[in-house]
């Protein structure tokens, strides 16, 4: 304030700023960016710690014998799979009975907006199978989740046989305060759906299903198993949900401080930790595992089935069995243990999950970035934008106008150049909201005109619109600015990313592969909105590309 | 709750009386002298039933057992007649009180178990005690001999006409374990009818509540008037009495009381053999407490003592009743004895106790294929239990006889259980939040109506505190996908921090359906003293409850599948055609919307330093006096003024 009322000092601070402002961009841009790359850093970041008491420092002693004979029921199921050629409902209700369980099913059915040609489905039924062990002595009041997907083909089979085995050995436990609910879920994430949707009653997608009959109460955490092989050699934690949403740090915490008790190895991103910090490549690593999380956050998708827990504050996470080729095996009565001392765990909550962080990224699992450290290097990208507009402020109003006063006579002098801003703006939008709906509105008229199947209608329709969008101005002097401008739009970000991604994962493609992958990811991304609610797709219809066309727009002025 | 008592003419017609007696509680106010007189009134039905048993045999008695071996127990009423004119009967030993003329007070223990359809097994254990005395008018009782003086004083002090206060542990699992004999929600409830010369009613309930969460070790004093409620048709008094004024009873539940040895102890004691002796010896708490269900009850009410009712009494019930999870995954057959539940057996009866007797429940084995009951018995009885009749073997400890010649008895049971398939009991309810986020949310009621072609009213009462707003207009009742309009609704609105809402209803149940009751409701912040000090564990709502007269599965027999005389089977008998059931849906944990605690701090520090910049920064502007500065000189200019200062020379 001393420093505002002072006119010399504030013209001064303000000719610097103008003067400087380009230089000063750009030395926050670095800033920013080498403050975020310094997040993977060890020794800029913490180790992870148990923030929740209740699972601290309370011990439990892992008995799980069956592993063995959790693979033969696993391999039973598959039998029955391959029999029915689809989830073997009444064998695992039957085979969930003899468990102790309160079995019930939930039958649902939904038609995709179009086919999804990644898992080959348009008209989506089945049938979800649940049984509940119910806790001695417990009013019913809080429950936890182990699902695990009936995939089709030779996938997850042992993923449910260790949940029945599970099961039964649950079951002959005395300690449980909280039902624990099994659940094996068709269609996967579709499935998931329309399990939560029956458990909570709500309809957000316009999914069929039938209501659920029997409940435990409000679920404490769930987790999603999925192993498709008998010996595992380490277990991947996936954790990024439903619009990116993340459960609480301390559910990765339990999964390693179990994996550290037990002997196995673990992994986040499929990345196994190093030790190496202080090389370049132990580096890079971390570097690597933590671009992978945050991109995968910003797709917006759930992935794994326990992404879509977390819309109604579950905490969840997903656990793979990787199997690969190293020498070090983990079998089936390791993984059981794991998941037993878990759940032990999980049964002492006395209150749900909330003692450590709901944002964070992992560099690691055992060093991770919070919200505080993060924001920073955001925050150094945003200032950019504000000192970008304050030197345009300036320039436009060589006097600076005072106050309100200024701008409502700066406005009512340009009163008729409005609608000359209103035009582009109208437009502008109004073909974000046509990228938004036509692309599924329009699928059968373009199936009828084109020789085209319905996925590939829906994403050329989009790239259609999309490109329809740039055509609006028609002054074309300065190429090189549109080449930029192009370079820098949504779509061709997007298919940055993918590649990128994918380099990050270690799987570089070629670019034919490349675009294949960038139309599906279209498709996916479009479907995300529609079965699950995911907001990447709007954000991006309504929002960024709109604004990106106003810069277009800019850039080609009469 | 047609509770039958049926045996004096019996017992002069036949050698072995036979008796249609009731296990459940009674739920209605009927008291218990009208059964005899319906059962001396109805000479046909009981004869018509002794016919019917003698008939087919095979249906509740073993094949090998002789006709002549059979004795029907009769009635607890008469247990001493009976002894005496059975004369292949031991005469009893324990008679302690016999030399005692008329005593005004009497002692009962009883224990039923019931091996369940799911495989585990049902204990239930009831002392009543009977005293006839007068609490009221004014006159001090002093001279307490079975009746736990404890709780007499509070019955006089208080002026209560009726007191049922329960604790349980679990929730009862209706769809595999059947109904319960007597019904009651997970935590504590309590509910009291006062005389209606109390005046002071609320003040009266504040009290009584604080003196027996004394008595009873239990959290009983955080019952307030936030959770207490008036239910206007839902609890009716129990005992006889007219007054159903409904400014006199009081209901309370706390979902989330836990149930342990520290209630069970002092109940215990209210015991007139206390553990020492009788049934009671089996109440050891490291195996009650390791089982799926555990409720423990107080019922007192005054009833009649002789069928003309011309003298009250006071009766004292306590229940406990526990579920044994007897799971063994893979093998069908289930093995059970008194050791192997309690780890005690029995060697006495309570020497105070006039009767004291072990029911076992033996009618789903009607070829005794099933089960295998050890030591066997030849005496078997029979009652109306919940709308159905049920048969029971029963053990008589206060006859040495009972007790064979290692003078403990250990039953033993064998059975096969159909584990899997569950129930569809007639009536059952559940409850659920819908909805996600933290504003706002919706509660589900679904109530099962299994009957097949029957429709019955039942009345809901829901007691909801006041930080979940209801949205009373968003209350819909629909079954089989149509508006179910209900005749009779009581809505109280809450107070905030003062009252719960209140929400009854009548509602008529379609047959074979399936009705709903939603109503959404705004969650509310609470000022943060109000939290719990666990709060992101939920807050409890506690179970809804309903009360119905349910058709019973005897009168819905009409097809008969059993076979029976024709005469006996065209009009469904009245005392048969509907029972009296009360069923409580699970308690609900509901998030609430809750702060971060470490919050105040970082408030704290964040508003002291935007108070300090901010206030700092206005007070320098609003105070400082702005004037034009020249602008500075020079540097020589400067320079030159320094000198000119140490010459003594007025600047430039």
């Amino acid at each position: 304030m001393g420093l505002l009322s002072d006119p010399n000092r504030r013209r001064a601070l303000i000719g610097l700023l103008t003067r400087l402002n380009a230089p000063i961009c750009v030395v926050c841009y670095m800033a920013g960016v080498a403050w975020f790359m310094g997040l993977a850093f060890e020794p800029f970041t913490l180790r992870t710690y148990m923030s929740e008491n209740a699972m601290g420092s309370t011990m439990v002693e892992e008995r799980f014998p069956a592993g063995e004979r959790a693979l033969a029921t696993g391999r039973e199921f598959a039998a029955h799979k391959k029999k029915t050629g689809g989830m073997p409902v009444d064998w695992l209700v039957k085979t969930m009975q003899s468990r102790g369980l309160e079995v019930f099913t939930q039958r649902f059915s939904r038609r995709l907006p179009f086919p999804d040609e990644d898992k080959e489905r348009y008209m989506v039924k089945g049938t979800n199978v649940y049984g509940i062990l119910r806790a001695p002595r417990a009013p019913r009041t809080e429950a936890l989740v182990l699902s695990a997907p009936c995939t089709a083909g030779d996938h997850n089979n042992q993923a449910v046989g260790l949940l029945l085995g599970l099961a039964q050995y649950f079951r002959n436990q005395v300690y449980w305060a909280k039902d624990i609910i099994f659940l094996v879920n068709e269609h996967d994430l579709i499935g998931m759906q329309a399990w939560l949707e029956g458990y909570h009653h709500t309809n957000t997608t316009g999914m069929d299903w039938s209501p659920l009959q029997g409940r435990g109460g409000s679920i404490q955490a769930a987790l999603s198993l999925e192993l498709s092989s008998d010996v595992v050699t380490s277990l991947d934690l996936v954790l990024e949900g439903l619009n990116g949403q993340l459960p609480n740090l301390d559910l990765a915490n339990l999964f390693y401080a179990f994996c550290q008790k037990i002997g196995v190895l673990c992994t986040t991103q499929g990345k196994l930790q190093r030790n190496d910090w202080d090389s370049v490549s132990g580096y890079s690593h971390a570097v690597q595992t933590m671009m992978l999380m945050a991109m995968k956050q910003a797709s917006g998708r759930p992935w794994g089935d326990h992404g879509l827990f977390l819309r109604y504050h579950i905490e969840a996470a997903t656990i793979k069995g990787i199997n690969s080729f190293r020498q070090y095996k983990t079998d089936a009565t390791t993984v059981g243990r794991l998941l037993e001392g878990m759940y032990r765990k999980l049964n002492n909550l006395l209150e749900r999950l909330h003692q450590s962080y709901f944002f964070y990224l992992m560099s690691s699992l055992s060093h991770f970035v919070s919200i505080g450290y993060y924001m920073p290097a955001f925050g150094l990208l945003g200032v950019i934008l504000l000192l970008r507009a304050l030197d345009l402020w300036v320039q436009l109003a060589s006097p600076p106008p005072r106050t309100e006063d200024g701008v409502v006579d700066a406005e009512q002098v340009s009163s008729p150049g409005v609608l000359s801003v209103l035009t582009p703006l109208v437009i502008s939008h109004l073909t974000g909201a046509a990228l938004y709906t036509l692309p599924i509105h329009f699928q059968e008229m373009a199936v009828e005109h084109f020789p085209v199947s319905e996925t590939e209608a829906v994403v050329l329709t989009a790239i259609a619109v999309y490109t329809a969008g740039l055509a609006l101005p028609h002054n074309t002097n300065r190429v090189l600015s549109a080449f930029v401008l192009v370079v820098l739009s949504p779509a061709c970000t997007l298919l940055f990313s993918v590649f990128f991604f994918q380099e990050l994962q270690e799987m570089p493609v070629s670019f034919l592969d490349g675009w294949m992958l960038y139309l599906s990811v279209i498709s996916q991304g479009i479907l995300d909105h529609a079965l699950y609610g995911s907001l990447v797709y709007p954000l991006v219809a309504l929002l960024v590309y709109p604004c990106w066309l106003l810069f277009w727009n800019i850039l080609f002025w009469k | 709750m047609a509770a039958h008592r049926c045996s004096r003419s019996a017992l002069l017609l036949v050698l072995c009386s036979l008796c249609l007696f009731s296990i459940a509680e009674s739920q209605e106010t009927t008291p218990a002298g009208d059964h005899r007189a319906t059962g001396v009134d109805n000479p046909q039905s009981v004869t018509g039933s002794t016919e019917q048993m003698a008939e087919q045999p095979t249906v509740v008695e073993e094949e090998e057992e002789e006709e002549e071996d059979r004795r029907w127990e009769a009635t607890r009423d008469e247990v001493e007649t009976e002894n005496t004119s059975a004369p292949d009967t031991s005469a009893p030993t324990f008679e302690v009180h016999s030399s005692v003329p008329k005593p005004k007070d009497d002692f009962q223990e009883e224990l039923v178990i019931r091996p369940l359809h799911s495989g585990d097994i049902y204990a239930s254990f009831q002392f009543r005690t009977l005293w006839e005395t007068d609490f009221t008018t004014g006159n001090k009782v002093s001279h307490y001999r079975l009746f736990p003086k404890s709780l007499g004083q509070v019955i006089s002090k208080f002026s209560v006409r009726e007191l049922h206060i329960s604790f349980t542990q679990g929730y009862w699992r209706t769809m595999q374990w059947g109904q319960p004999f007597l019904p009651s929600p997970p935590g504590a409830e309590l509910w009291v009818w006062f005389q209606d010369s109390v005046t002071d009613v609320d003040e009266t309930w504040k009290e009584l509540t604080n003196v027996l969460s004394g008595i009873f070790c239990a959290s009983l004093n955080f019952i307030d008037s936030t959770n207490t409620v008036q239910p206007s048709a839902s609890f009716k008094p129990l005992g006889i009495g007219n007054v159903t004024d409904h400014r006199f009873l009081r209901y309370a539940t706390l979902p989330r009381e836990i149930v342990c040895t520290e209630n069970l102890t002092p109940w215990k004691k209210l015991l007139p053999c206390g553990s020492k002796a009788g049934l009671a010896v089996l109440l050891k708490s490291e195996k009650l407490f390791h089982s799926s269900f555990h409720s423990q009850a107080v019922h007192i009410r005054p009833v009649c003592k002789d069928w003309q009712c011309k003298t009250k009494s006071w009766e004292l019930r306590q229940t406990l009743n526990v579920v044994f999870d007897l799971h063994t995954p893979g093998q069908g057959k289930q093995e059970w004895s008194l050791f192997k539940m309690f780890s005690r057996t029995l060697t006495e009866a309570c020497p105070l106790a006039s009767s004291s007797k072990i029911y076992v429940d033996i009618t789903d084995d009607p070829q005794g294929e099933q089960f295998e009951v050890s030591p066997a018995t030849h005496l078997l009885s029979q009652a109306m239990v919940l709308g159905d009749r049920r048969t029971f073997s029963l053990y008589d400890l206060t006859q040495q006889i009972t007790f064979g010649t290692v003078r403990s008895l250990n039953l033993h049971i064998r059975w096969k259980s159909s584990e899997g398939d569950m129930l569809r009991p007639l009536l059952h309810a559940e409850r659920y939040v819908a909805g996600y986020g933290l504003q706002t949310g919706e509660i589900h009621t679904l109530m099962y109506n299994n009957h097949p072609y029957r429709g019955f009213p039942v009345l809901l009462m829901d007691s909801v505190p006041w930080y979940l707003r209801l949205y009373i207009h968003t209350l819909t009742v629909t079954s089989k996908g149509k508006d179910n309009k209900p005749s009779y609704i009581h809505y109280q609105p809450s107070k905030d921090r003062v009252r719960p809402h209140l929400l009854e209803m009548l509602v008529q149940l379609p047959p074979n359906s399936v009705t709903e009751v939603t109503v959404q409701f705004e969650r509310a912040l609470l000022k943060w003293t109000e939290y719990t000090p666990d709060p992101n564990h939920g807050f409890y709502v506690g179970s809804s409850v309903i009360s119905s007269l349910v058709p019973s599965i005897v009168a819905m027999d009409t097809n008969s599948t059993r076979e029976q005389p024709l005469f006996s089977s065209f009009f469904p008998c009245k005392e048969e055609s509907s029972y009296f059931m009360r069923v409580y849906t699970e308690p609900l944990l509901v998030n609430l919307p809750t702060p971060d605690f470490s919050m105040p701090y970082n408030v704290i520090c964040l508003t002291c330093t935007v108070v300090a910049v901010g206030y700092g920064s206005l007070y320098n502007l609003l105070t400082r006096s702005f004037q034009i500065e020249e602008p500075s000189p020079g540097l020589a200019k400067r320079l030159a003024n320094i000198i000119r200062r140490m010459r003594g020379v007025p600047p430039l």
